[in-house]
This record gives structure tokens, sequence and C-alpha cells, in this order.
């Protein structure tokens, strides 16, 4: 009999029960919630005079519609009317069910990828759901994460579980070494290139060989966090001693003797040499450039050395059209070359590069430099409150202040701009984010998906530029 | 959960790869508290020639002509003909709520995202997969018809054309069985209770790391 693989291994643990036809009772192990997906969901419960099943495999923070400036007297005082419920009914919604809240003004508030694995909240092993499709970032950790909608997190709450079936095994392999100015997103976005935003549907998704290995957890984080964006529900990483030590020591982390059984276990995460999977990508990690979104889709991604596809060459009717709509959309000529693409704003954030080591990244670029007259509007958005003291306790907020970024208070900000922070219609956005889809970051807005480094890089040229360039 | 049995209906032509839930319902609409109210705002940037604004009036906002649901031809449609990888991106319910709540019943496409697919059931949508031939050829007919009309009939899991060709289509028995009935999901899963509780009791044993009292740690971070 084959081994098993990492999925494997996380989904027998949680099997509740399993119907002959593959149906199955999953237990949840940790819930997260945020501010706009689960008022609907607070509300049915109330509906039908529920209670949460377990209170304390929940936790909950607002993220998405708060404010990145500074906000006197918290929530009660959000410009926007419409935000302002959604964050205050969270907050009512929390303290009525009794779930823990790292409410606004807490520093332990942030996007919501960002907090459960920073304060061990996300611990290895678990399955992990949020109404959020980004939920996949967890799996960094060796956890089984995935997004889910509304009406499951309402079944969630009510029941600690969710009715699945089991999905497909997908290992994408890549080894060798990075070149240098090449990190995560740059990974993760030449793996969406490959095989598309539509790839990894219908499987779980697991990132092995030595360009994982060698990355961080935090790296990691960035690249399950967009498996979605390849079309898989949930992407993930075996557990090793980076994931031990970066868990060790967090708030929700177990301590002594509970510590070393957990450790123990943790230490079995990891796909057996003999495991069998449904489908083996291999790419070579030496050949991955700095890469650059052109299109409204993340599979529309070039190298900063390429240019812009030409349509023409498309043989696919559908393929082409969906090009030609996008070359209009984004206002760009078919051939125009990476390099040559204007920016206008910059933004880094997001849940998939927010993290200290993303800003780190981008600070070492800008040190020294300015943002070029060209640019309108450079926003950095820590991903948590403890994100933005760290950054500032290392002098960070000094770098990206002097060269002229915005230094801003955590949330999602501009990736999806349903808070006051927007891309204007037809300006050029160079975002760590992880869409780019027609109007994500603003009606009308072009977003440009990079590697932190590389939006640092744009930001001092005023263009899209290899970052290799500025090491 | 709303029920679905069988319909027949006029058939609107979306033709696009890769329709992203961002434009099925975008995020100024996600801020919404109700599930309900959102199909005046489906596709809201590719129907509107302004930007939308939750709580709107679009009855006097400037529609986009070009755009297939404003076409007088496909107006009353219940069925919504799709291309390649449907519902893609966020995870947003909002997305299905819209589609529903603008009378969409049925989505045909030769393949779907996972969370919208899964979301759809879960309000009374059934999305049907069907070959990229198929779908091309219902491309062509709707098309070239006015007034194209399918009967979709869930229990017999078949697409019915006018000119009576028949379409057999699959579907999940436990998708299909709860769409049938209208089932409440978490009343069904509440069934098995005591499944649940066993299964706790038995994990708090093997991983107790899993169990721990959020609330007492995080107070006890508070003090720090």
């Amino acid at each position: 009999m084959a081994g098993k693989t990492l999925y494997d291994k996380l989904w027998g643990e949680h099997v509740v029960r399993q119907d002959e036809d593959g149906t199955a009772l999953i237990y949840i192990d940790r819930h997260l919630l945020h501010e706009v997906t689960s008022p609907q969901a607070f509300e049915g419960l109330r509906l039908a005079g529920r209670k949460p099943w377990r209170v304390d495999a929940n936790l909950c923070t607002p993220d998405h519609n708060v404010p990145t400036t500074e906000v006197e007297g918290g929530p009660e005082n959000i410009e926007d009317p419409i935000s302002r419920i959604q964050v205050l009914t969270l907050d009512k919604n929390a303290q009525e069910f009794g779930i823990l809240e790292f409410p606004m003004g807490d520093p332990r508030q942030g996007i919501v990828h960002v907090v459960g694995p920073e304060e061990g909240a996300t611990l290895p092993g678990m399955t992990v759901v949020c109404g959020d499709s980004h939920t996949s970032t967890h799996g960094a950790l060796g956890c089984l994460a995935h997004g889910i909608g509304t009406s499951e997190v309402e079944h969630v709450l009510a029941t600690q579980c969710l009715i699945q079936k089991k999905m497909k095994n997908m290992l994408i392999k890549v080894d060798g070494q990075l070149q240098p100015g090449v990190g995560p997103k740059d990974v993760i976005l030449y793996i969406i290139g490959q095989i598309g935003t539509a790839g990894g549907t219908g499987y779980a998704i697991e990132f092995g060989g030595q360009v994982f290995r060698d990355m961080s957890i935090e790296g990691r984080m960035t690249v399950c966090n967009m498996a979605i964006e390849a079309g898989a529900r949930a992407g993930m990483v075996a557990v090793d001693d980076k994931t031990i030590d970066y868990v060790k020591g967090r708030p929700f982390a177990p301590t002594g003797e509970l510590w070393d059984r957990a450790v123990e276990h943790w230490k079995t995460l990891h796909s057996d040499p003999d495991a069998d999977f449904d489908v083996v990508l291999e790419f070579d990690g030496s050949q991955i450039e700095p890469q650059v979104t052109w299109g409204t889709s993340p599979e529309m991604v070039i190298p900063i050395t390429g240019k812009v596809p030409n349509p023409d060459y498309e043989t696919d009717p559908v393929r082409e059209a969906g090009m030609r709509r996008a070359l209009e959309y984004m206002g760009l000529e078919a051939e125009t070359p990476a390099t040559e693409i204007p920016v206008d704003y910059v933004f880094i954030g997001s849940c998939t590069n927010s993290r200290i080591e993303d800003l780190r990244a981008a600070a070492e670029i800008v040190k020294g430099r300015k943002v070029s007259d060209r640019v309108e509007q450079a926003l950095v958005v820590p991903g948590s409150g403890l994100v933005k003291m760290q950054a500032e306790k290392e002098g960070l907020d000094k770098i990206f202040k002097e060269a002229g970024f915005q230094w801003r208070n955590p949330g999602c900000s501009m990736c999806l701009a349903m808070n006051a922070d927007r891309l204007p219609p037809k300006k050029h956005c160079a975002s760590t984010s992880n869409r780019n889809f027609e109007g994500r970051q603003g009606a009308g807005g072009r977003t440009h998906l990079v590697s932190p480094q590389m939006a640092a890089a744009a930001a001092i040229a005023g263009h899209f530029v290899d970052v290799r360039e500025f090491l | 959960m709303e029920q679905f049995g069988r319909l027949t209906a006029i058939v609107a032509p979306l033709d696009r790869a890769n329709v992203d839930t961002d434009a099925i319902i975008p995020k100024q609409f996600l801020k919404s508290i109700q599930r309900t109210g959102f199909g005046p705002y489906l596709f809201d940037e590719w129907r509107y020639l302004d930007v939308g604004q939750p709580g709107q009036d679009c009855s006097n906002r400037p529609v986009n002509p070009e755009f297939v649901l404003n076409q007088p031809r496909y107006q009353g449609a219940k069925i919504l003909l799709a291309r390649e990888n449907f519902g893609c991106g966020s995870s947003r319910e909002h997305a299905p709520w819209a589609l529903k709540d603008y009378g969409f019943d049925v989505i045909i496409a030769p393949s779907f995202a996972e969370i919208f697919f899964n979301n759809s059931f879960k309000n009374g949508i059934l999305p049907i997969v069907l070959d990229e031939v198929t779908v091309d050829q219902l491309f062509k007919e709707v098309q070239a018809q006015e007034g194209y009309q399918l009967t979709v009939d869930l229990e017999a899991q078949t697409i019915t054309k006018p000119n009576g060709e028949v379409i057999h289509f699959e579907v999940d028995p436990f998708r299909r069985h709860c769409l049938l009935q209208g089932l409440d999901d978490i009343g069904l899963t509440l069934q098995y209770a005591a499944e649940i509780r066993a299964y706790e009791e038995r994990r708090k044993q093997e991983a107790p790391w899993l169990f721990m009292h959020l609330h007492e740690i995080a107070e006890k971070f508070d003090q720090i």
C-alpha cells in the first residue's frame, strides 16, 4: 500500500464520519472570522436559536473595512457609515456569542491571515477555516486550511464541522536555488502562470522541493496564500524545524509537556516518501525571474524581462477574447516590454505580503532612495498591529517615510478597497496583493501584482523595473 | 435551504472565461449585513456605466446597452450560460446571493471555481458542469434564437433543448438530495451531534493542544 500524503494525513485525522459516497463530516479546529462574511452567519444562528458549538475554536478580528489612517475614539468614529456598521456588528456579535476578538485599537488586530499564525492560533496539523478564500495561507504551517462561504461559516459556528468530500492530491515541486531578487511571490506567480487560475481546481496542493524547504515560514505563507489563485482551495507545506521554531513561544502555542507532545506529533506531518499524488508538477526554481502581471487574471503574468503577449498568436478563441479585453481594460498595447509599464500607485500590504519579512525586503530596496515624482501615492500597510510595532522597532517606518511612502495602520486596505484606500480609474498600481481582477482595487483601477521588492523598485523608478538592478 | 426541482426558462449567455466574484458583485456591496437585496447590483461594473453604491436606487442609473443582461431578449432569464472557471476568486457568498436575487436558478458552465460551486448549492442555485463542446454548442444556439429556453430537471438530471434533444448532467447525489428536498445542512449535521462529541473526546486525549482556552490565554497576555 502506498504511503500517505500530508493532505491524506490531515484529512484522515479530522473525519468525524464518512458516508459510502465519500461525503464526510470534517472537524474544524480553528475558525477565524472577520466583519464582512460573518454578520449573516451570526444572524442565522440567532434566528434558529443556536449557540456556537465550541466558542474557544473561534477567533475574530476586523480587517477588510478598517481605515488605515488613525481613527480617534474607535470604530464608532469610522467615517463611512456602512463600514462602521459592519465593524460594530462584529464587535457586537463577538460579545454576544462570547468569541475572542482583537478589536480595532488592539495591537493584535490585523489581517486575519496574519493574526492567526502570529498569535499561535494557527498550529500545525489543524483544520483552519475562515469566510475568506485566502485562508489557504495557513497551510504554510502544515495545516489543512481553506476558505468557506457564509453558509459554511454558520455551519461551522453551529456544528464545528463541515460537510465535504476529499479533494485530490497535487504536488508542486520546485527544486534548485532561487536567484537573488527572486522571492516567494515570484515563485507563486510563476506557478500560476504555468498552470493557470483553474490549474489546481479540485486539488489540495502540497508545495515541495528545495525552494520551499529553503523558504521562511512567512515566504511559505505568501505561496500558500495564492494557492486559491491557482484554483486550489488549500495549499500546504510539510512541517519541518522551521515550522516548529516559528510556532514556539507564540501566545496560543502549547507549552511544557504539552509542547513536547505536540512537537512529536507535528514531526509526522509530511508526505511519506512513497506517497501517491494524483498529479506531480516539477519546476526549476533557478529559472524563475521576478514576475509582474500585465492583465486582469493572476495567470496573465510575465517575467520582468518579458513583453506583454500578443493575442494575435493565441489559438483558443475564448482565451484570445479574454486577452483583448484585458489589454483594453489595462490600457496596454501588445508586446510592450514589462519595464515600460508606468506606475502611478504603489501598495505594499495584504494577506499575501504584509508580514515583517515583506516589509524588510521592501525597505532594503527603498533605503536611501526616493519615490518617483510620477507616483501619486505609495502606501505601506503592515499586516497587524504587532507587525507594525516590530517594523517601527527596526526603524523600517522611517526608511519608508523618508523615501516618500505613507506608513499606515493595519488592515486589508487597497487589496480590495473596502475601506477608504482606493485605486482611481485608469491608474496603474504596483501591488503586492493577490488579485488583479477588473475593479478589484477600485473601479477602473489597473493592478499589477508583484513582490514587495519589485513594488519598492517600481515606486523608485516610476515604472516596472528589474529589482535585480537594485541589489 | 431553498429547494430546486424543475425549471423551464430563458437562457442568458455570458461569453467570458474566468468570471470572478469581484465582477459578480463588487466589493462596495459586501458591506451589507443582510443576505438579500444584491440583485440590482449583480455584475454592477459591467451592467452600468457609472460606479454603483450600496443602497442606491438603480432604476435611474445609466445602463451599458452592450452588456448581455441589459438586452431585451434576455429579460427574465433564469438560466445563465457561462464559460470555464466561473466564480473564481473571493469566497464571498454575496455572489450567489446576487445571482439568486436577480433571478438565476441555474448556471451552466464547463467548470466552476470550487468555493463558488459549493456556495451556489447552499442557496438553491444549481450549477451544472457540461463539457466544453456542449457548452459551445449551447452558446451558438442561444445567440442564434431569440427567446431560447431550456428545461432543467434535477430529479431526472436532464436538460432539454427546444428541439427536444436531451442532455444528461452529473450532480453529486448528496447535493442533489439536499437541493430537491430543500434540506438545512446544519439540521442534518446536528443529527450526528453524538458522533461529533465522541470525536472531540477522543481528540482531547490524542491532541489536547487543539483545545486551548483562548480567552484565558489572551487575558494572561493582556496582563503582561
